[in-house]
């Protein structure tokens, strides 16, 4: 159970990045902006990539009625996501000793990996809803009012997860170096679970 | 009749030969050489290799062009009013343009120089002077705006200036029309041995770059004309070109072009320093205007200040030499490894190059021939190094490319020469077109020139554009010196009247270059960071406007309470934190130019209302898509209405 346990542990503890590096990415570039616009997304707020990045993409998106892009304070997400991280690593770690000394199954290893994929998918689900509200919801006195071809007013959502063309900007959306540690994280202890596994039946052989 | 068809086909293929003849001639690298046109192609989106800086002459400003395409990226103003910047009407430039005469609106810009550290350019900064009334002035390459000038006191004609010794550790200036010093009603023709030719000596702050006059010597009165410091080996010396020894006063080009030689002096800068530095010279009482535009306030302001020191030139033994050149010199150019001092004796047709090792050589022996006003004259034979002999007819001015050659122009049989220094021989000429100037080597006036693309500029155009009315453009050409022969490969016109340029690698500078201006460190005191801060102010018949801009709208955009004889400041400041979003604003019937806005700034103009109604403003930038919208109106009422003061932004 040694391998297994460290691998666990270790892979909570990547979490710990999201507190530094942000968890996901989106960039603005458009003919007039060949620096593209940009802002990260941290589990504990939003910053621009650039110093004046969010108020220039304020600027540029009034023309349209979107809102302004969101202070930490003016989101819950921002106090929650730090507090469920926190408690995720503090888990995490909690079982991995234990797991080392014996005292808890491999199995608990796969339990914090689903639960872990369970809040992931909830946050996902969140974020979706957050950008569509924020590309959707638009200033009745909207300087322009865009429609499509059938008459419906314009979404001007960023990707979730991808790149799309929005009027004349092109808009990335990635996850960063937060968000790949995450990644990597969970793997790590998806991969103790079975090594966890292979140990344990080595051990009754 | 077919005699004449005959002899007109004859004629006609005659002509055809010939033709052929002279395409093939001028066609001479191959088919596999690129043509110039690709070599200073620059493709749509891509940068130049090099920043050029061109002084404008009678247009007081300074040009930037980019090199090798002569592409114009901006004109900074610097010595004129300009209307299109608002710089020298708005309230925060005005005091730039200050002298001891009062505000000058226009002065006439010769001779850019780019800070160096260790011999080699560091692009922080460029220098460069004004004549007519004398005064260097600093401008910011993080900015690319004029930061500082000083007037040069005692001065006239500031010509031999604004070059830099190779730690910036000075910027000099030289007296072009000596004068009495200090000035006095006397007659003219009393000028001989009564005149002096002042070269001052500014130091620069090696951090925040501010210039101090520090001393002047007050140098016998011939005409100063050009310089350039000895770097390396011969850091510490100063030499400056002087033509009218004879002190003549009328008919100069008769008068001024007598004696065989004239000088150039050699001033060991450092001997002098510490001279001054242990209490020597004597304080001298002259107003001069230093004017500094503050990089937070962005407002300049003008310190007159009423002192000077000056050093008699006699004071200092074994400091000051004059060294003989031949036919009242112009340029005067110190090689890259400082050996070589090269004199252009513009009525001559050698160059005169003298050594600096034999200078210090003959100054130990103290091998002089006579003496000018009590300065030591060296022996021209005992410090000649060479004698380019034949060189071309009327030779200017001479820049280096680091790799042994040199390159004269040649103003009278319009040429640049290339030469080889310590042979002195001709190797290369290209013609010019026409009479050309000076001459430009990005890093030419250093220990490292780039040694890739010279720059001739050129005094006549005539032809070689479209024509457009009596007076054409001046026009620059750009030659690649980096084979055997120079080749010709643009030619591109320039503002106003370069008398030299400086040019320096794209890379040095552009890394540094400010996109915008922070508002939070803006410190203007009548700065409004806030929209919901702009406001109104009425005291007595002045009133102050605090108005802010962004995109698309001014705060406030509706004035009432306004009187016909009110004074009225519109205090405005650029919200946007964005790249290349200036905003402008212009007010009808305002008696001063537009002001133009960078973001983060605060500009003021004057309004002074003369009509009832109600007068729009607006943006004169286009600045986004509703730009149009950008627009607000003032309501004018009689003297002594009681309209009250109010102000809106819905």
């Amino acid at each position: 159970m040694k391998k297994s346990s460290i691998l666990m542990i270790f892979g909570a503890l990547l979490l710990l990045g999201l507190f530094k590096f942000p968890l996901w990415n989106i960039t603005l570039g458009a003919p007039q902006y060949p620096d593209p616009l940009g802002m990260n997304i941290y589990i504990d707020g939003i910053e621009g990539v650039e110093e004046f990045d969010i108020q220039n993409i304020d600027g540029v998106n009034h023309y349209i009625g979107m809102k302004k892009i969101p202070k930490a304070e003016e989101m819950w997400e921002f106090t929650i996501f730090p507090q469920v991280i926190t408690g995720m690593v503090i888990l995490g770690v909690l079982i991995g000793i234990l797991g080392f000394f014996g005292k808890v199954s491999y199995k608990w290893f796969l339990g914090w990996f689903v639960l872990m994929s369970v809040l992931g998918i909830m946050g996902m689900y969140d974020f979706n809803a957050w950008l569509l509200d924020y590309g959707t919801d638009l200033d009745p006195k909207a300087i322009l009012k865009l429609t499509d071809a059938d008459g419906n007013p314009l979404s001007y959502k960023p990707p979730l997860l991808g790149t799309a063309h929005i009027l004349n900007f092109t808009a990335h959306s990635y996850p960063r170096l937060g968000g790949y540690g995450l990644a990597l994280g969970m793997l790590f202890t998806l991969i103790a679970y079975f090594v966890g596994r292979k140990e344990a039946k080595t051990l009754k052989k | 009749m077919k005699n004449l068809t005959l002899s007109m086909i004859t004629i006609f293929i005659a002509a055809l030969f010939v033709g052929c003849g002279g395409e093939q001639g001028s066609k001479k690298s191959g088919a596999m050489a690129s043509s110039a046109a690709e070599r200073t192609y620059v493709a749509p989106g891509e940068y130049d290799e090099y920043y050029g800086f061109f002084s404008g002459g009678f247009s007081g400003q300074l040009s930037v062009y980019g090199l090798p395409s002569g592409r114009l990226f901006k004109v900074i103003p610097v010595f004129s009013q300009d209307a299109e910047k608002g710089y020298g009407y708005s309230e925060e430039t005005k005091a730039m343009l200050n002298t001891s005469y009062g505000f000058v609106p226009w002065g006439d810009s010769h001779h850019p120089d780019i800070s160096q550290t260790n011999g080699e350019l560091d692009g922080r900064w460029v220098f460069i002077n004004e004549n007519n009334t004398p005064r260097i002035a600093r401008i910011d390459l993080t900015t690319f705006e004029t930061a500082e000038i000083i007037e040069v006191p005692n001065s006239a004609g500031n010509h031999a200036s604004a070059f830099v010794t190779e730690n910036t550790e000075y910027v000099v200036a030289g007296t072009r029309f000596a004068v009495p010093s200090p000035q006095k009603d006397m007659p003219i023709d009393e000028m001989k041995g009564n005149f002096k030719g002042p070269l001052s000596f500014i130091s620069v702050n090696p951090e925040s770059g501010r210039m101090n006059l520090e001393f002047q010597i007050a140098m016998p009165g011939f005409n100063y004309d050009l310089a350039h410091p000895g770097r390396a080996k011969s850091h510490g010396w100063f030499f400056f070109t002087s033509y009218n020894t004879e002190e003549a006063h009328t008919l100069m080009e008769v008068n001024a072009s007598q004696n065989d030689k004239d000088y150039i002096a050699a001033v060991n800068w450092k001997k002098i320093e510490e001279y001054v530095k242990n209490g020597g010279g004597e304080k001298m009482n002259v107003p001069y205007a230093h004017n500094v535009m503050d990089e937070h306030t962005h407002i300049a302001t003008t310190t007159m200040k009423n002192e000077v020191i000056s050093v008699d030139p006699r004071d200092v033994p074994d400091a000051i030499f004059f060294l003989p050149i031949p036919k009242s010199p112009h340029g005067c150019d110190v090689d890259p490894s400082g050996e070589y001092i090269v004199g252009s004796g513009k009525l001559s047709t050698d160059l005169t190059v003298h050594s600096y090792t034999k200078m210090i050589k003959a100054i130990e022996e103290k091998d002089y021939d006579g003496e000018a006003y009590g300065v030591p004259v060296l022996s021209f034979e005992s410090i000649r190094a060479g004698t380019v002999s034949q060189a071309g007819l009327g030779p200017l001015h001479t820049e280096f490319d680091g790799k042994g050659n040199a390159y004269t122009t040649f103003f009278i049989s319009s040429e640049v020469v290339k030469w080889k220094l310590e042979t002195w021989e001709v190797v290369d000429r290209q013609p010019t077109f026409y009479s050309v100037g000076h001459l430009m080597i990005p890093g030419g006036n250093s220990q490292k020139p780039f040694g890739k693309y010279l720059v001739a500029m050129n005094k006549i155009t005539k032809d070689r554009y479209l024509p457009t009315g009596p007076e054409v453009n001046h026009s620059a050409q750009l030659y690649d010196i980096s084979g055997e022969k120079m080749e010709l490969l643009l030619d591109f016109p320039t503002i106003g009247e370069p008398h030299y340029a400086a040019g320096i690698k794209a890379d040095i500078v552009m890394k540094n270059s400010k996109k915008i201006f922070k508002l939070e460190d803006n410190k203007h005191p009548q700065a409004v960071k806030n929209e919901k801060d702009a406001r109104v102010e009425r005291n007595g018949n002045e009133v102050h406007v605090y108005m802010t801009m962004i995109r698309s709208h001014f705060a406030p955009d509706n004035i009432e309470g306004i009187q016909v004889g009110d004074k009225v400041y519109f205090h405005v400041t650029n919200l946007e934190q964005d790249y290349d979003v200036p905003h402008g604003i212009a007010m009808i019937g305002a008696n001063t130019s537009e002001l133009l806005i960078m973001p983060g700034a605060t500009k003021t103009f004057i309004w002074e209302p003369k009509r009832e109604g109600v007068w729009p403003f607006y943006c004169t930038d286009f600045c986004s898509a509703l730009h149009q919208e950008m627009q607000g109106y003032v309501r004018v009422s009689p003297k002594g209405s009681s309209v009250p003061l109010k102000w809106s932004l819905d």
